[in-house]
């Protein structure tokens, strides 16, 4: 629909309506411009909510364009330097220290990176309150968890690179999980780190996979995820489509053009976002250790795991539900288990658009069950990922052991998705009004 | 096709997948090289000589590291108590006497090693490849439990191992720790990576 149904451009006489036509007819500028941006219609019942997609986005140039000046400077070396140490960690702390505005740069794509997570965890807890994985946006909602699964996987890759403490013990962790695989789990892990162990080798495959691959396939997703948004139109608020109501010029009646009214709207997001943003940058970028982790100012040493290692706070709810697993059963080991389980945590994302029976869209007209099974996934999530920055012995006030806490809320987090088929039918939904409200 | 005037030439047809297959393989073919390269190098394999320890220093209750391929192997020189341990929790341990392969065949039994007094493991957790901390401490001053015998705790994911590298049932480490094929060149000199009866 972009390009189809628009007229090309013609001049006015003026140069630059002759250079515009003249681009027109080789290039389908207008056409674009007007598909996706001046007569893209999306709801005009937008909230605050809406903002986290261009924000995603912002994030991702913004990475992007850092991490560009961070690669001129950094080294992925894993040798040691003449004082003993490792070239790449060494590099990261000339960045800091020596590069002019260096220390700026790595922290804005430092901070960045959790700010990443925090933006699309709330784009796509929008999508779970108001029902836009749902028919016709099912496609959408899956480039969206692809986009979600290469953003870990480029957060792992960059998380290697200053080649510290919890680099190094973080990685050793995740690229074991693939030894958990029968038979070939082995082999699997040695070619992934391509030694042995952690080592130059594994470093320098992550500087490649964060820098480039990755990248590559995360930049495409993103423009197949606005192409299939824009081919399906937005959801909204009330969970209703506009399109099912037009005008006699095929514009839907509670839709506004893209641009200006949401540019401009996005623009006083983008304000307020970094304002938080540069707060953190300036006055706190390491974030009380959970944007940058203590132990990762210490050099990687492959002999001594640090006495606590974590993942960063993005990762933590899944490394709870892999820790969760302790008990051998159906002769698997429960290593095993905790893979699998880790593996469908994210996994189970993908069928949402099917497991949702709910005659209603939006939270604003789902019944009660629904509301109460969103707020204790959400808070099974939250408890889940505070587990997982905690050490495995912990225990809520010293005395409910963070063990059983973290098997019951894996539960609660599997169920919520294993058991919406039946609960979101049964729910009590209200009617669906004919016009989004406001 | 409604009309069916022309007739769809399959002999073509069948060309254009002949080519197709073709083709694909060749993209297979040309891809290995570029997945093989992933694979640890020729550099990487020749670094693995074995490395000699010395435990003349090594008092009864201490470990010693040393490293071997990259890993930290442990020395432990246990004391009788330590020794005495291992038989208390023997029904505690998941693998209580080292069936599945993790060690050498010489090594067997309980103490896990060729002298009693003297245990030789690869420090690296079964479960995802942490360095577990040694919790010699007994009881409830280690942090762990009241009736903690001493042993190994794992900081990443609580997997917990007697003083045989032995782990306990129901943590998320499926083996016990691995012992490296070594072997004596004298009382005091121990050669880790390579065993005569090897």
């Amino acid at each position: 629909m972009a390009s189809g149904n628009f007229d090309k451009y013609k001049s006015d006489g003026s140069p630059a309506g002759n250079l515009l036509e003249w681009v027109d007819a080789r290039f389908p500028l207008t056409a674009n411009w007007k598909g996706h941006l001046s007569e893209y219609y999306a709801p005009k019942n937008f909230n605050f909510w809406y903002f986290f997609g261009s924000l995603a986005l912002l994030v991702l140039v913004m990475q992007v364009v850092t991490g560009i000046f961070l690669v001129m400077h950094y080294k992925p070396d894993a040798s040691l330097n003449a004082a003993g140490v490792p070239v790449a960690f060494a590099s990261v702390e000339y960045i800091m220290r020596d590069v002019p505005w260096g220390w700026l740069i790595r922290y804005m794509h430092s901070t960045g990176a959790s700010a990443f997570f925090v933006v699309v965890y709330l784009h796509m807890f929008r999508a779970m309150l108001y029902g836009s994985y749902r028919k016709p946006r099912e496609l959408l909602w899956i480039l969206g968890v692809l986009i979600y699964l290469c953003l870990m996987a480029e957060a792992f890759a960059g998380y290697l690179l200053p080649w510290g403490q919890m680099s190094f013990w973080g990685a050793q962790v995740i690229i074991s999980l693939f030894s958990a695989i029968p038979l070939i789990g082995g082999d699997l892990t040695t070619w992934i780190r391509g030694d042995y162990v952690i080592a130059d080798a594994t470093l320098n495959r992550m500087f490649a996979f964060h820098v480039i691959a990755i990248p590559l396939a995360l930049i495409g997703l993103v423009a197949a995820h606005v192409l299939a948004l824009h081919e399906v139109g937005s959801n909204n608020p009330d969970g209703i489509e506009i399109k099912a109501k037009k005008d006699d010029k095929g514009v839907p009646l509670d839709g506004i053009p893209f641009h200006p009214y949401y540019t401009v709207k996005d623009i006083v997001g983008v304000v307020v976002f970094l304002m938080v943003f540069c707060a953190i940058v300036f006055f706190a970028p390491e974030l009380g250790g959970y944007f940058l982790e203590y132990n990762n100012f210490i050099p990687a040493d492959p002999l001594q795991t640090p006495a606590h290692i974590a993942p960063v706070w993005y990762f933590t709810p899944f490394y709870s539900i892999l820790r969760a697993n302790t008990v051998n059963f159906f002769w698997i080991d429960a290593k095993l288990w905790g893979v699998i389980f880790m593996g469908l945590g994210v996994m189970i994302l993908f069928f949402l658009p099917w497991l949702d029976r709910s005659p209603a869209k939006s939270i604003r007209y789902r019944g009660p069950i629904y509301k109460w099974a969103l707020a204790l996934f959400v808070f099974s999530f939250v408890i889940l990922g505070y587990l997982g920055m905690k050490p495995p012995e912990y225990a809520f006030f010293g005395l409910i052991p963070g063990d059983y806490v973290s098997k019951a809320c894996t539960i609660v987090y599997f169920l919520f998705f294993l058991l919406m088929p039946w609960y979101s039918r049964i729910d009590k939904c209200k009617p669906e009004p004919e016009r989004v409200t406001r | 096709m409604s009309g069916g005037e022309k007739k769809v030439d399959c002999s073509r047809r069948n060309l254009v997948f002949a080519t197709a297959a073709v083709g694909g393989v060749a993209t297979v073919a040309t891809a290995v090289p570029f997945l093989a390269s992933m694979a640890p190098s020729e550099r990487a394999k020749a670094a693995g000589a074995p490395v000699e320890a010395d435990i003349s220093k090594l008092a009864p209750g201490e470990m010693m590291r040393i490293e071997w391929r990259g890993k930290p192997v442990w020395i432990i020189h246990r004391t009788r108590e330590m020794l005495d341990s291992l038989k208390t929790v023997a029904d505690q341990v998941a693998d209580p006497d080292s069936r599945r392969p993790n060690q050498p065949a010489y090594i067997k039994g309980e103490a896990r090693s060729l002298k009693p007094e003297y245990l030789v493991v690869v420090g690296i957790c079964s479960h995802l490849g942490c360095s577990p901390t040694d919790k010699f401490q007994k009881g409830a001053e280690s942090g762990i439990a009241a009736d903690w015998p001493g042993g190994f705790l794992c900081p990443c994911h609580g997997s917990t191992f007697d003083f045989s590298g032995r782990v306990y049932k129901n943590k998320p480490a499926p083996d016990n720790l691995e012992v490296p094929p070594h072997t004596y060149l004298s009382e005091s000199r121990i050669l880790i990576g390579e065993d005569t009866k090897a």
